[in-house]
């Protein structure tokens, strides 16, 4: 039954994410060379109704659907872990126009080499696994 | 109401759609991010024999790839049984940067999705260089990069702004640094293989 419900949730983000045209390779290469507000208006809107919800359910002190705290563990501070595995992931991102939530709605649209960029990423995820004690974090 | 759903949705209704998504995920007790299910799928296909980091209770996360087989099939819904009527609007500015780089227009390969070139992603793209560097390389670096940073657009974008987190914000910028040197400096070389 509870799987369901993430179903339907994933479901529905599939749909926004397609209607909102934010899965779309050309939406990204606008908005990386500053040409439309569209995806700062999407990110922006989604960060700003988030910080306030966030702050909301601090305030008043929210719980979960079984009454615990809500998941919002503050991450470890460091530096070089964010801004290098940020610059990777955003030349990925530029490149292929998709990052891990869209990459899963493009496969539904049939786009099918999509599967293997799916791969070819759970592919560089295992090779960080095997370098991760190598690298600075 | 058929057109109001078809889309294309006003950046405003989608940007508070998914801030509903990421607050009906809290709500469950879960974390938005998507990225981790990489990580996820990794260990199922036995990572974890070999690589500690891929040794954890994967049954956890079972959730969140469920989620993203909804993902898959709200793509499905939402492109097959209610197309948008149009195909993706784009400044005039940037149809001028594709007509350059020789990148077809939205829409313009017939029988091939508006929402991403036909050049860099149709299947025959899989034959050519530019299609798998775009397709290989660009995969992994988001699998290696989202993982080192701990996240990715959902779990640093906006859940982790929505939190007001610093190590997100550093994130985000590293995003951009990327993002901006792959889209002016990189890709257009990449296109004109």
């Amino acid at each position: 039954m509870r799987y369901l419900t993430y179903l339907f949730l994933g479901t529905f983000f599939g749909v926004v994410m397609t209607k909102s045209e934010a899965i779309s390779w050309y939406r990204i290469q606008e908005m990386f060379r500053f040409e439309s507000i569209h995806m700062y208006g999407i990110i922006g809107t989604a960060v700003v109704v988030g910080a306030i919800g966030v702050a909301l359910s601090k305030q008043f002190g929210w719980r979960t659907s079984e009454g615990k705290e809500w998941n919002l563990k503050p991450k470890d501070f460091s530096v070089p872990r964010y801004l290098f595995g940020g610059i990777i992931f955003g030349l990925g991102w530029a490149m292929t126009g998709a990052c891990p939530g869209p990459m899963f709605t493009l496969l539904g649209q049939g786009i099918w080499s999509i599967g293997l960029l799916i791969l070819s990423a759970t592919f560089g995820t295992y090779v960080y696994g095997v370098l991760r004690d190598r690298l600075p974090h | 109401m058929y057109d109001l759903i078809a889309g294309p949705w006003h950046w405003s209704v989608s940007g508070l759609l998914i801030a509903l998504t990421m607050f009906a995920l809290l709500y469950a007790g879960k974390a938005f991010g998507f990225s981790s299910n990489l990580r996820t799928m990794c260990s199922i296909a036995g990572a974890g024999k070999r690589v500690k980091f891929f040794d954890f209770d994967w049954k956890a996360q079972r959730w969140n790839l469920v989620f993203a087989g909804g993902a898959i099939l709200g793509g499905f819904i939402a492109y097959y049984l209610i197309p948008n009527p149009e195909p993706v609007q784009l400044s005039a500015a940037t149809l001028n940067y594709l007509d350059e780089a020789g990148v077809s227009r939205p829409g313009s390969t017939p029988g091939f999705s508006s929402f991403a070139p036909a050049e860099l992603f149709g299947i025959d793209s899989l034959l050519s260089l530019k299609g798998l560097i775009v397709i290989i390389i660009g995969g992994f670096l988001i699998g290696f990069g989202t993982r080192w940073a701990g996240g990715c657009t959902s779990g640093h974008a906006i859940s982790g702004l929505s939190n007001l987190q610093l190590p997100s914000l550093i994130a985000v910028v590293g995003f951009f640094i990327g993002g901006l040197t792959m889209s002016w400096l990189v890709l257009p070389f990449i296109l004109q293989l």
